[in-house]
């Protein structure tokens, strides 16, 4: 569905099912670079299961208007410009990668709105690679390919998408070719570079929290993610092996067993 | 985010004789299994009723029934997908229905194809007879008439369809200047590129949106299966304008699915599977996906012996005395010959065309006497194949027909195998030998 948020139209997915005020809220953040559609293997489920989903297009990404956020200190504050302008009082986020960081700048500062947090390929900081950041800046689509070697797992290079007939690193590379990569990847790069509050962050979370990690994950390794959330009190901690940073598709149906068991539990739909 | 062990910015992906051989398949996740399982089945238990639902929502990927999905047909897509820089893809029954199904997922009753009039004669028959009974009208334009195209598309034109290399003439589709044409009109170009597979040339580098293979022929190799595939491009976007409302708006057909919005770069496979694979079932066996995956494990190498033998026997045929003229675009006065270097660098393929001294009795008495070179309806066989099209593929047409397609009676139609080069020399000469006597040479 489309809305407007602090004057821009922003376009988020809600899973394939009306967009209902009455069910909890749901907000799914994007990695660096790419739109909610990283997320159709998760989405659709709470969709169907009595929850209301956001699976949203970050300002100047995928189908949302408006120029990129230039820090994650913006795109968190505007996670709650989201929430506040669909009517909802409190949501339960879901992050990925660059999502994680806007997820816990977001939760820490916001803690009587975020009610679960979950973490996936997450880390307290994300440095970028100084190359990486520099070809993504240049507007050279070897970003995007880089980005896609270095985020599929061993597995994810051959292939195996869990839909069948869909290629993981061909989809996700279009994904971020979508828009201009320096205005998306280049300006989200930067972000994730220059945000150093993270691990600051976590240690004012005191919400249920989940962390998804992936064995094969090169851009977010197990021990950072670890670190990460030995900072957040009571966090859980669930590791994919033989996987990579693209988790939520490349082990599609093993990380939708693991939040959907988390946020039954911790923010469970309303009873009809 | 970095990868510590990575050095150099140079990407790791695999490659393309990599992916060849190992592309779509996990073998951890098939009990070790090396090569592809094959699948024989037509049903998937489900865990219990919530993951059917979820199945069917489409919240989870998975499969139902092998009519719109099966593990080992899988294989085969993604492999595809992969060698040809697609995003998604989707196998079928045979090439023609690869084609039916690309039109059906993205016209309705009402609207309007450009096509181009250098095709297989199925095809011909397809756009020209059997889709106006759906209510889909074609207007046919020239290979080579770029401005044709443009001048052909209406209010209604859903698209640009044609193949690369035209069948049988040879004449090859300006791709990136009517890719150009097509999305300035907001259409996708949809190309038929089973003559050249992705080792000889990508379409969507050179700006095609959808790319489709019979599979029977040089993908496979070997003549024993009927498959074809559709590859997905990723770089149409549908929503654009409002000419794909079963792409862009809530579909009634799929439970108000928005399938532009929520699978995007995929969202055109998607449609043809969800509602195309559902409603005319064109599914391909996983016996024949199997098969068609033992041809792609040798691609490239088959590929290179096919363009070698071609070009040799270009040389050949142009200094025979039986010969008339040579249409390949490895000739340097061929037409499209500069074209040809841009878009198959690797190669021009090994489909030739080429004019027997004594017209339709010469290239009659030519293909009953050859023995190595075999006579039937099929290209891209490993095997050296000929046909006589005026006799054979399009002797449907009658003569306007038959020049508007860009055929002539003295025209012997080509696919140069992997025999030995000597080989097959040899075995024409025979041939040409009999053509200059037709009426003294036995059939026999």
């Amino acid at each position: 569905m489309k809305f407007k948020v602090n004057g821009e139209e922003v376009f988020a997915s809600t899973g394939g099912r009306p967009f209902d005020k009455n069910k909890p809220l749901i907000v799914f953040i994007h990695g660096s670079g790419l739109t909610h559609m990283t997320w159709v293997l998760q989405t659709r489920y709470f969709a169907f299961h009595g929850y209301s989903v956001l699976a949203l297009d970050m300002p100047g990404h995928g189908l949302s208007s408006g120029e990129s956020l230039k820090s994650i200190e913006e795109m968190a504050d505007w996670v709650i410009d989201v929430i506040d302008s669909v009517g909802f009082e409190e949501a339960s986020l879901v992050g990925h990668s660059q999502g994680c960081l806007v997820t816990i700048e977001c939760t820490a500062k916001n803690p009587e709105k975020i009610k679960t947090l979950s973490l996936m390929g997450g880390a307290g900081a994300i440095p970028m690679n100084p190359e990486l950041l520099s070809l993504a800046e240049d507007n050279n689509p070897k970003a995007v390919d880089l980005m896609m070697d270095w985020a599929h797992g061993p597995a994810g290079h051959f292939g195996g998408h869990p839909v069948p007939g869909l290629y993981h690193i061909n989809t996700g590379g279009m994904l971020a070719k979508s828009r201009t990569i320096k205005n998306t990847l280049g300006v989200d790069f930067r972000a994730c570079d220059n945000y150093k509050n993270g691990f600051e962050a976590a240690k004012k979370i005191k919400i249920p929290t989940l962390s998804i990690l992936a064995t094969g994950d090169k851009m977010c390794p197990v021990n950072e993610g670890k670190k990460l959330a030995d900072l957040i009190d009571g966090s859980r901690v669930e590791i994919i092996d033989n996987c990579g940073h693209m988790m939520l598709l490349e082990e599609a149906d093993r990380v939708l067993k693991v939040l959907k068991s988390f946020v039954l539990e911790n923010y469970p739909p309303k009873k009809l | 985010m970095t990868d510590k062990n990575n050095k150099s910015t140079n990407p790791k992906t695999y490659k393309f004789d990599t992916l060849s051989l190992h592309a779509g398949y996990q073998p951890h996740k098939n009990a070790g299994s090396r090569q592809v399982p094959i699948y024989q089945t037509t049903s998937y238990l489900f865990d219990d009723v919530d993951h059917a639902a979820a199945l069917f929502n489409l919240e989870r990927g998975g499969h139902i029934y092998s009519r719109i999905s099966n593990p080992t047909v899988a294989v085969l897509e993604e492999r595809v997908a992969s060698l040809e820089g697609g995003t998604a893809a989707l196998a079928t029954s045979s090439g023609m229905s690869a084609i039916f199904l690309t039109v059906m997922t993205l016209c309705e009753a009402g609207d309007h194809l450009v096509v181009s009039s250098q095709l297989y004669g199925g095809t011909v028959n397809l756009f020209r007879l059997t889709l106006p009974k759906f209510g889909i009208k074609c207007t046919f334009v020239k290979p080579r008439d770029t401005e044709g195209f443009k001048k052909a598309i209406q209010k209604n034109t859903k698209g640009i369809f044609g193949e690369l290399v035209g069948n049988p003439g040879n004449e090859i589709m300006n791709m990136p200047e009517i890719s150009k044409i097509a999305h300035d009109a907001g259409i996708p170009l949809i190309v038929d590129a089973t003559y050249q597979t992705p080792y000889l040339c990508k379409p969507f580098e050179h700006g095609a949106d959808i790319v489709i293979h019979s599979l029977t022929k040089w993908m496979a190799g070997h003549g024993s299966s009927m498959a074809g595939i559709l590859v997905e491009g990723g770089n149409f976007d549908w929503m654009q304008n409002d000419k794909f409302p079963t792409m862009t708006k809530p579909y009634e057909g799929y439970h108000g699915l928005s399938f532009a919005e929520e699978f995007g770069p995929t969202a055109f496979t998607m449609k043809a599977r969800a509602e195309g694979m559902r409603d005319f079932g064109p599914c391909l066996s996983p016996q024949n996906a199997w098969n068609v995956l033992q041809g792609i494990e040798t691609l490239s190498v088959r590929m290179k012996k096919h363009c070698y033998n071609a070009e040799e026997m270009v040389k050949y045929l142009l200094g025979h005395e039986s010969v008339a003229w040579v249409s390949h675009p490895s000739v340097p006065d061929h037409p499209d010959h500069n074209l040809a270097k841009k878009l198959l660098p690797n190669g021009r393929g090994s489909m030739i065309a080429f004019g027997i001294k004594g017209g339709k009795d010469a290239g009659v008495a030519f293909i009953n006497n050859v023995k190595l070179a075999s006579h039937l309806a099929n290209v891209g066989d490993t095997r050296t194949l000929v046909i006589h099209p005026a006799s054979g593929t399009h002797s449907q047409m009658d003569e306007a027909t038959l020049k508007f397609a860009g055929l002539s009676h003295d025209m012997i139609r080509l696919s140069v195998g992997i025999e030995d080069i000597d080989d097959i020399k040899n075995d024409f000469e025979v041939g040409f030998r009999a053509a200059r006597k037709p009426r003294l040479v036995s059939n026999q």
